[in-house]
């Protein structure tokens, strides 16, 4: 298949504010008879939902959440990246590119990226306007920090809780235009498949999670804002209920997914500690703005504290390895995402982990409350304050700054991070790959569009902090309400669509053959526990390191699993109640199948970049090497007929603004 | 540690409901709701229906877990949503009861599941800025004080997950409904629809059924985001003041 990217032509810098002027308009009389589904209600969807109630067209929104309040977007913590260069640091539209494309490893589209920089701004002042309580500084304007892989600082924040102060402008937007009667609001609603008529997308079927009613929803054009697959990995920091059900079914029915072996290990988690665990908890990249990550030199020392000999406090200065600043000193603590993990992941295989599983490292605040308490009491005027009075007015800043964050941390281990140094580790934390989009976030099905996570878009193989929140709500504000234009313009004649149409039925049909499947199935092991089973697979063999001979083998384990899935998976209950496990055995049984095209893709993919190491592929030094010459491309796989092996489509990468190089971080 | 466990059982919203007894053998490292993980994969294993209850990012943000637990909402530990209490604070043979939240507006959907889209009527009543998208000026055009963006965050923080409702004798959502108010009526963005935002957000909050608030403060003590009732004075400041002020008909 031939990808089309369809980028406007250009210079870089000018391409979307030329498109923006020349692209087909819809007359807002025009908009009024034309209905849009929107699935998701997170960042990127209720975004999409309340701009384009806005803009007049009629929204259906949709989330299987009780409220759209709920979305996983609000769990984001550190903050959300912007050009504004308020901090007169030598930011600006361009390094903002710049540093999304080589964060990404040069594996991301330059048009789509320049675009998110260019409207990054606009999304800042957009939320401040809605009340988006930001932090501050004492004169009263925004305040910044900075996050992994960039050298300025550009990201807003409030306190540990951006995500949450975002999603709830969004969600406050998209009630006012519930309240207006622009957006008619589907709580407890799953989509369980996409319609397509003639071609394009027309509905989708969903399932009243309440009563299990099965409906059909159609519309001009449907929107798709449901989030990541780190889940596949079935330990993550994604929330319990994130899935890739909706974009897996509109890959069963033709959509491409790009790239899916790109997912993100984020180095600061709390480390695993029991079997039980149902999910990894994140601790902001925020912190590594001042938090050292250290591992004792001496594996008798890392041997002791993991036996509970000793402590990491008692370490002495001279005996601790920093190991980030010593390998990248120029970016130091604060290197991107996939980098620090790889590091962390060295540092345990050579046996200086620090929890008993021998998976963890320190993140250290000593020198932080030393330095700012050193520079309070400067301030402060006074002259030779003790050690105890330094400590004290540098914890309170440190508590400032990160206090909800210590907080959690404390509740989840019953230690107090102040006094101990924080022990982390890499988890499964966000996914770069997701459905094929063009630059106007269209699939390859003629109006179906996939914004934020869900699509694969903007981040390349790696994606750099605070840039989640960015670009969820870039597409969703900014985007997708002038790039659904050019698909809508071209319906403005096509009258509302009927339900009762074969399509409907046909796919109204299948969801409930394929339900009815699961509940009667009469097998003997929960959904759980076959989500468990994959996740380990996937974690072993298509996480931090992978090889060919463990992506060859996990693929077939994962074959064998699914095949054991449907001959003994066991649902209890019936299809027309609320129930949580039907609904887990859907979204299980759509894993399994993405789980094995991971592995595809992660095989396919001979070099390492960004989140993909391919052991095979690495540097004397143990850095990614990457294969420009043979996959600057971007991996779009279709699959719509399972029993057939997924095919692959290659869009090729092509930089005219920017040279590409190794990436370094020393 | 071996626990026994009084849960709620409702088949569905017409059902009366009653209590069963579970036994389930906790560590003291689990989470409150990895310990119902253990007590549902044992049931589903025999075949029998899984307790229903509420719950996605389990790191005490999204506001989805709920819970009575042994008549607290959200547990014994103060500022801690569900997800993020902890079987440590529990003994080894404690008899742990758990009902859904409780209160007229919050119907029971199943077991220990509630219906609480009232709060999302009442947001869409007024708890909001009226700004379209593309409409905003630069984000630095009008300095907030450190203090009172502070401030608002406080009040942004609440995560809408109805323990103050829980909590309150009456089943009133004042603590709630004045996060919001106080959120936006401390920042100027906000202050332009503040008189039309309280009255009408309250007006929603007394259709939806809640109840009067009486100054108990239960809901203080139960919040997880531990969300000060300072801000119900603030609701009735605002309250009050557009009653007498308001040029809206």
């Amino acid at each position: 298949m031939e990808l089309n990217g369809n980028v406007p032509p250009g210079p870089l810098a000018e391409k979307w504010t030329k498109y923006k002027s020349s692209m087909p308009l819809v007359s807002p009389d025009n908009k009024r008879r034309l209905d849009v589904i929107v699935v998701g209600s997170g960042l990127a969807g209720a975004a999409a939902a309340a701009a384009l109630g806005e803009l007049g067209y009629n929204v259906k929104c949709f989330t299987f959440h009780d409220s759209p309040r709920r979305a996983h977007s609000i769990a984001a913590q550190g903050g959300i990246n912007a050009a504004k260069n308020y901090k007169n640091d030598g930011d600006s539209v361009y390094r903002l590119f710049y540093d999304t494309i080589k964060g990404g490893d040069y594996r991301a589209r330059e048009s789509n990226v320049h675009r998110l920089a260019e409207v990054s701004a606009d999304i800042i002042d957009q939320c401040v306007a809605q009340g988006v309580p930001f932090a501050r500084e004492y004169s009263g304007m925004l305040d910044n920090r900075s996050f992994g892989g960039v050298q300025v600082q550009r990201t807003f924040y409030a306190r540990g809780q951006t995500g949450q102060q975002l999603l709830i402008g969004a969600y406050q937007a998209l009630s006012r235009q519930i309240s207006l009667g622009k957006v008619t609001m589907y709580n407890r609603h799953e989509m369980l498949d996409v319609v397509l008529i003639d071609g394009k997308a027309r509905g989708i079927i969903t399932r009243n999670l309440v009563t299990g009613k099965l409906e059909r929803h159609a519309a001009h054009a449907v929107v798709l804002g449901t989030g990541g697959y780190g889940n596949v990995f079935y330990l993550s920091t994604n929330a319990m209920m994130c899935n890739v059900t909706a974009a897996w079914r509109a890959v069963r029915r033709g959509a491409l997914m790009a790239n899916p072996c790109y997912t993100q290990i984020h180095p600061t988690c709390i480390p695993q500690y029991g079997d039980y665990q149902s999910k990894l908890t994140l601790m902001s990249e925020s912190l590594r703005n001042d938090g050292r990550v250290w591992v004792p030199k001496n594996i008798e020392d890392a041997k002791a504290i993991r036996e509970g000999k000793k402590k990491g406090k008692d370490i002495p200065e001279a005996d601790r390895d920093y190991y980030l600043e010593r390998r990248y000193p120029a970016f130091g603590n604060l290197v991107p995402r996939d980098v620090a993990s790889r590091a962390a992941k060295v540092e345990c295989d050579k046996g200086h982990g620090i929890v008993p599983t021998g998976l963890g490292v320190y993140l250290d605040f000593n020198a932080a409350i030393d330095r700012y308490g050193k520079s309070k009491a400067h301030s402060m005027n006074l002259e030779n304050p003790s050690a105890q009075q330094i400590y004290d007015m540098g914890k309170a800043v440190v508590e400032e700054k990160y206090g909800n964050l210590f907080e959690m941390y404390e509740k989840i281990t019953g230690e107090d991070p102040y006094t101990h140094p924080m022990k982390i580790y890499p988890a499964v934390h966000y996914t770069m790959g997701g459905l094929w989009v063009d630059y106007n976030l269209q699939t390859n099905i003629p109006g179906l569009f996939a914004t934020g996570e869900c699509n694969f878009s903007d981040h390349g193989a790696n994606r750099l902090g605070a840039s989640a929140l960015m670009q969820g709500l870039a597409d969703g504000y900014f985007v997708i309400p002038y790039t659904i234009g050019t698909f809508l313009s071209k319906e403005i004649r096509t009258p509302k669509f009927s339900t009762a149409t074969p399509e409907f039925e046909e796919a109204e049909n299948a969801v409930r053959e394929r339900l009815s499947g699961f509940i009667n199935n009469g097998g003997k092991q929960s959904a759980e526990s076959f989500h468990r089973r994959l996740g380990k697979i996937m974690w072993d063999y298509c996480g931090m390191g992978r090889n060919t001979e463990g992506l060859t083998k996990a693929r077939r384990m994962i074959q064998e699993l699914k095949a054991e899935f449907y001959a003994d998976l066991y649902v209890p209950g019936s299809m027309d109640e609320y129930n949580p496990e039907l609904e887990k055995a859907t979204r299980v049984a759509d894993f399994l199948e993405l789980g094995e095209l991971m592995c595809l893709d992660a095989l396919q993919r001979n070099e390492s970049c960004g989140g993909h190491f391919r052991e095979e592929y690495q540097t004397e030094e143990g850095e990614a090497l990457r294969d420009d010459e043979n996959m600057m491309h971007v991996a779009a796989w279709g699959w719509q007929d399972t029993s057939l092996e997924p095919e692959l489509n290659k869009e090729p990468l092509i930089y005219e603004n920017i040279k590409v190089a190794a990436r370094s971080y020393k | 540690m071996k626990l026994n466990l009084k849960i709620w059982r409702q088949k569905n919203a017409k059902d009366k409901g009653r209590f069963e007894n579970y036994q389930v053998m906790a560590n003291e490292h689990m989470s409150f709701l990895e310990m119902l993980d253990v007590l549902n994969e044992s049931l589903v294993s025999s075949q029998k229906e899984p307790v229903a209850f509420e719950h996605d990012c389990r790191e005490g943000i999204c506001g989805t877990c709920s819970l009575v637990i042994n008549g607290l909402p959200h547990g014994p530990q103060t500022g801690t949503t569900t997800c993020q209490l902890h079987m440590r604070h529990f003994k080894e043979g404690e008899t742990v009861v758990i009902e859904p939240f409780r209160a007229r507006a919050f119907p029971v959907l199943k077991d220990l599941v509630v219906d609480r889209s009232a709060f999302d009527r009442i947001i869409q009543a007024g708890g909001y800025v009226s700004v379209d998208t593309g409409q905003a000026p630069d984000g630095n055009t009008v300095p907030i004080g450190k203090d009172v963006a502070g401030k608002a965050f406080e009040a942004a923080a609440c995560i809408g997950c109805g323990a103050c409702v829980a909590a309150c004798p009456n089943a009133s959502a004042m603590l709630f409904v004045s996060a919001k108010v106080s959120h936006l009526a401390l920042l100027p963005q906000g202050q332009v629809e503040a008189k039309r935002r309280a009255q009408s957000m309250v007006h929603q909050m007394d259709e939806e059924g809640f109840g009067m608030c009486s100054n108990i403060t239960a809901c203080e003590a139960e919040c997880p985001k531990e969300i000060s009732v300072e801000n119900i004075a603030r609701l009735n400041r605002e309250y009050i003041g557009a009653s007498f002020t308001s040029t809206d008909k």
